[in-house]
């Protein structure tokens, strides 16, 4: 590794205020939270020297809070403390499986959802959970705090809509109410231990009757970008979410997507794939639903 | 030969004498080794997979504040092949090859000062299989590389074509009542040893090296490392670490040669540790190989003719290990007519390495699915027709010599009566079998048994332990010797503190090196005897060994009490100084080791994963000596066959540049995609062991492939014939086939 310098400030003003002026030094910069991307990428891709900020030891990004009407996810909050923590496991169990799917047990006890959002990876498999769970991100930097949703977050491969002088504090996520449900499946060729060639993450929620009256559907590792697949929600809405609109579904994830053919698996078996996702994690969040 | 009877320490499952150290890290494998004033050494590595080299130009690298010395392809004069891989002369041969090497005070510098060399190439178009490097007008990998030698043809990119027959195959085809036949195709696969290549290199004023690293054989390192530099074996001493895995993969040298170099230029210790990257895309993997296999039956299932035709990639070098790959295709099988024709094909790719059973599962996967077919063309069960088949004592192999006692008929018939045979697989499931076989090898060793004051015996033997061949050591010294196990320690010496002894490899060591040990113990056995008739005033005949102790022979009339070992070795100095056995072999007869696999996998149908769902290898052992680690070798195996005929494979670019060199895109399967590996040796004792060993590292990844290819049939109803068997292909061949 080359050389690097390392800061963590104390306060989220000071974090960005450093962020500013590293900024406009043309200092190259970058934000840790866990640090299980980061370093990696340090270690063999990118060796060049840069300036590492850490906020992990930051207040407000080690916030959990599970209200009435919102979850609030710190940036820094490690995966290992949100799969341990029963009441977000029974509210978000798809999207807390989307985490627990990243890396190993020791991984887990640094890899946060905030980090694995702001690699934005197109394979990063909490961000199909999130969009599905109409996640909003809370940013902090020299204009003050915004909140982005999740689907307009990220713009490119390992690109994404923050300024350099901003941060992730934190994951808004509506709580779910009533029958609602959610579900995030990813495809490997393994077990553990690898990377998305294909995911899909549903949310429903159903009536008494069991129509489904709101619905969203995201999918990763299948474009530039994980999407947000209106059409797949609105295949769902009104229906009992049986297999003719999961089907239909599936068919509007495949058009979606946007694959390429790489080491990790081919245009039409991503598109195949992907669709398949939709439908098990769609039939998953409806029974999840259900059982509420 | 020993009789089964009787045996106290053999068969036995004691804890390993090397066990402490690895549970508590201290033990020291190739990268722990620093000393002082040490540089760092790197390898700057050729991005094309074929081109010329026009200059390179060192200057700028040793510019840099901090770089010591720096090499490049003329700096290592000798070696041939070899050494034309270590370090690239006229041309680099595929992307990765070793170039130019620097040595700096520290990593970082000496990878910034690889920058800074310049190279001038001039790029050639890469060939990168084996339907181009056999096509007409095919790009040559080596201009001046003639098959077999033969100048009088023109340069080929086939190094050598090799053949087995029998018989009249035609005729046999034409007696059959079914044919069957299949091309396959087999993907390039790394042995994926945890420990990357690392060595750390001194060479003093007078010209004499040490090199530490780890290695399956510290004596081949020695002499590989010398012809490279052109230096005398005697001038170079090799001290080999504990190994993290090697798998064949580090029976050759790629950076040893490079380090003492350094070494020599700067006046300091070198040590040079490749990345994970660098040893996916230069070390040797084994072989791609496109095979085609044909077999022909009577109706009642005899094999009336076989033929194999097999390609196997060499990489850029000759050398691909198709020679074995023709000695194990048909080799489970007694058969009258027999045509075997095997390919060693360049290409620009890595110089092939050994890699477990070397070319025996590549083979055997083609011959092994065709027999498969016949079997359902014959409605016949498998084992049924591989125990109809079947080489047995007495059966002349097909690569030439008569087999003695071998248990391939005791594996098949083991299977047949096997609970998880006799159960049928699990409803939507399918289940393949498969039969395995390696011939393994005997070459020389050397060994050493020394008698501490209090009776403490100490082995040294100059083979690396890559599979627990220590503890199988002192299991069978503890047999000879008549004493416990706890009282025997076994040390792997370096190239100066222990006898020659041929690297690790082909299953030899337990085997060969054992027989040393064995005869090194009779050695001390006969001393002892000879301490206690001196001790006795009895004549040596007179005297036996028994337990552990000498005793006088029945009816010799001496009032004296037994002397253990222990009381012979505290008055070694009165009865003729220390006590030390000592035995060196050219070991025959190592006895071929065949297993039976079977595996139920389940097919998700709309995503073409494979799932293994169970997985039995029944072996012949000969003689299990510690029956643990021969069940660890037959279930590491499996998981190496599984994970190749699941997913790993290498992925090349259209410019030969790998897009998978690293464990998150090179598929070896993690625990929880393996099922229980279930395990049941047989032992049909070699006659030439004393104990009746077989090697049986290397058979188990051989059956898995076939097994997996002939489950996966069973379970679609239809036929893959290529591996890996990944989810992209599977769901692709589901689509075409509905």
């Amino acid at each position: 590794m080359g050389d690097y310098a390392y800061a963590a400030p104390a306060t989220v003003d000071s974090t960005v205020e450093l962020l500013s002026s590293s900024a406009s030094s043309g200092t190259r910069t970058q934000v840790l939270a866990g640090g299980t991307d980061v370093l990696v990428q340090m270690r063999s891709i990118d060796r060049g020297p840069r300036l590492i900020v850490d906020v992990k030891q930051l207040a407000e990004t080690n916030v959990l809070s599970i209200g009435e009407d919102e979850i609030y996810i710190g940036a820094a909050i490690a995966s290992a403390i949100l799969n341990e923590n029963a009441e977000l496991k029974s509210k978000l169990p798809g999207l807390i499986e989307s985490a627990d799917l990243i890396g190993s047990t020791q991984i887990q006890g640094r890899a946060t959802i905030g980090g694995n959002l702001c690699n934005s990876s197109p394979a990063g498999d909490t961000i199909p959970a999130l969009i599905a769970n109409s996640a909003v991100c809370h940013i902090v930097g020299a204009d003050g705090e915004r909140d982005v949703p999740v689907e307009d977050f990220v713009t490119g491969v390992g690109t994404n809509c923050m300024a350099d002088h901003e941060f992730l504090l934190g994951l808004r996520v509506p709580a779910p109410k009533g029958n609602t449900g959610d579900a995030y499946l990813r495809f490997i060729p393994r077990t553990e231990m690898d990377i998305a060639v294909a995911g899909a993450g549903v949310r429903v929620t159903l009536d008494d009757s069991g129509t489904c009256t709101a619905a969203r559907v995201g999918i990763g590792a299948v474009a530039p970008t994980p999407l947000l697949v209106p059409e797949a929600g609105d295949a769902l809405i009104g229906t009992q979410v049986d297999e003719e609109a999961l089907n239909a579904a599936a068919a509007a994830c495949s058009a979606a997507a946007s694959p390429i053919t790489d080491k990790r698996g081919t245009v039409e078996y991503r598109i195949k794939v992907v669709g398949v996702l939709c439908k098990r994690a769609g039939a998953i969040a409806r029974d999840r639903a259900k059982a509420r | 030969m020993a009789e089964a009877v009787d045996l106290k320490a053999i068969g036995t499952r004691p804890v390993r004498p090397d066990g402490v150290e690895k549970v508590t890290g201290r033990a020291n494998f190739g990268a722990d080794l620093n000393l002082p004033g040490m540089l760092h050494g790197k390898i700057l590595r050729s991005p094309h997979a074929h081109a010329r080299i026009k200059s390179i130009d060192l200057s700028g690298a040793l510019a840099v504040d901090g770089v010591l010395a720096a090499v490049s392809g003329k700096d290592i004069p000798g070696g041939g092949d070899l050494g034309d891989n270590v370090l690239a002369n006229e041309k680099v041969l595929y992307h990765g090859h070793a170039v130019a090497a620097v040595a700096a005070r520290s990593a970082f510098i000496a990878e910034q000062a690889l920058d800074q060399i310049k190279v001038e190439y001039e790029v050639l178009n890469p060939v990168l299989s084996i339907d181009d490097a056999i096509a007409d007008g095919a790009t040559l990998v080596n201009e001046s590389q003639h098959t077999n030698g033969d100048t009088s043809q023109p340069a080929s990119n086939v190094a050598a074509v090799t053949k087995f027959e029998r018989g009249d195959v035609e005729k046999g085809f034409a007696d059959a009542d079914v044919v069957v036949e299949g091309e396959y195709r087999v993907p390039t696969a790394h042995q994926g040893y945890i420990e990357p290549h690392a060595c750390t290199a001194t060479i003093n004023e007078e010209g004499k090296a040490t090199v530490w690293c780890c290695t399956q054989g510290q004596f081949d390192v020695r002499s590989m490392t010398a012809n490279c530099l052109n230096k005398q074996v005697s001038d170079i001493r090799v001290i080999p670490s504990e190994i993290g895995g090697g798998f064949g993969g580090k029976t050759t040298i790629y950076l040893e040669p490079v380090a003492v170099k350094l070494s020599e230029i700067s006046g300091r210790p070198v040590k040079m540790v490749m990345s994970r990257e660098e040893v996916f895309r230069a070390t040797g993997p084994t072989s791609a190989t496109l095979c085609r296999a044909k077999v022909g039956a009577k109706s009642d299932g005899t094999i009336t003719a076989a033929t194999a035709w097999l390609a196997y990639e060499a990489g850029a070098y000759p050398g691909a290990p198709v020679g074995p790959g023709c000695m194990s295709v048909l080799a489970p099988y007694d058969l009258e007519n027999f045509r075997i024709e095997g390919r060693d094909v360049l290409v620009n790719k890595p110089k092939v390495a050994a890699y477990r059973a070397p070319g025996a599962p590549q083979s055997m996967h083609a011959m092994e699915c065709a027999i498969d077919d016949l079997a359902r063309e014959l409605d016949m069960d498998p084992l049924d027709l591989r125990l109809k088949n079947a080489a047995d004592e007495g059966t002349v192999a097909p690569y030439g010599p008569q087999y003695p006692a071998i248990g391939l008929r005791a594996c098949l018939e083991a299977a047949k009566v096997h609970p998880n045979y006799t159960t049928p697989p699990a409803e939507g499931q399918g289940r393949g079998v498969a039969v395995g076989f390696w011939f393994n090898i005997g070459m020389q060793s050397s060994a050493e048994i020394r008698i501490a004051e209090n009776g403490a015996v100490t082995i040294m033997e100059g083979s690396p332990d890559i599979g627990g061949s220590r503890a199988s050591m002192c299991l069978m010294a503890a047999e000879t010797l008549g004493i416990p196990y706890e009282n025997i320690n076994a040390h792997v010496g370096d190239t100066e503190a222990t006898g020659y002894c041929n690297t690790t490899g082909g299953s030899r060591t337990t085997f060969a090196t054992g027989m040393a040990v064995i005869e090194a113990c009779e050695d001390i056995i006969a001393q002892c005897k000879e301490r206690a008739a001196l001790t006795w005033e009895l004549d040596v005949d007179q005297v036996d060994w028994e337990d552990g102790q000498a005793v006088p022979k029945p009816g010799v009339n001496a009032d004296v009490k037994p002397l253990s070992l222990a009381d012979i070795a505290r008055s070694a100095g009165r009865t003729g100084g220390p006590l030390l056995g000592r035995a060196s072999l050219n070991a025959q007869g190592p006895g071929a080791s065949f297993s039976v696999n079977w595996t139920d996998v389940e097919v998700d149908h709309e995503t073409g994963k494979v799932d293994v769902k169970a997985f039995t290898g029944v072996q012949d052992a000969g003689r299990a000596i510690h029956p643990s680690y021969v069940e660890g070798q037959m279930q590491g195996g499996a998981v190496q066959g599984l994970g190749w005929a699941l997913n790993e494979e290498y992925i090349y670019d259209a410019d030969g540049v790998m897009e998978n060199a690293g464990f998150l895109d090179y598929r070896v399967p993690v625990t929880s995609d393996m099922p229980m590996i279930d395990t049941q040796i047989v032992e049909v004792p070699n006659p030439s062991h004393p104990y009746g060993v077989r090697g049986v590292g290397e058979t188990p990844i051989v059956a898995p492939l076939a097994a997996t290819s002939n489950a996966v049939r069973d379970a679609l109803g239809f036929r893959i014939n290529d591996l890996p068997l990944s989810p992209p292909r599977v769901l692709a061949a589901i689509d075409d086939n509905e």
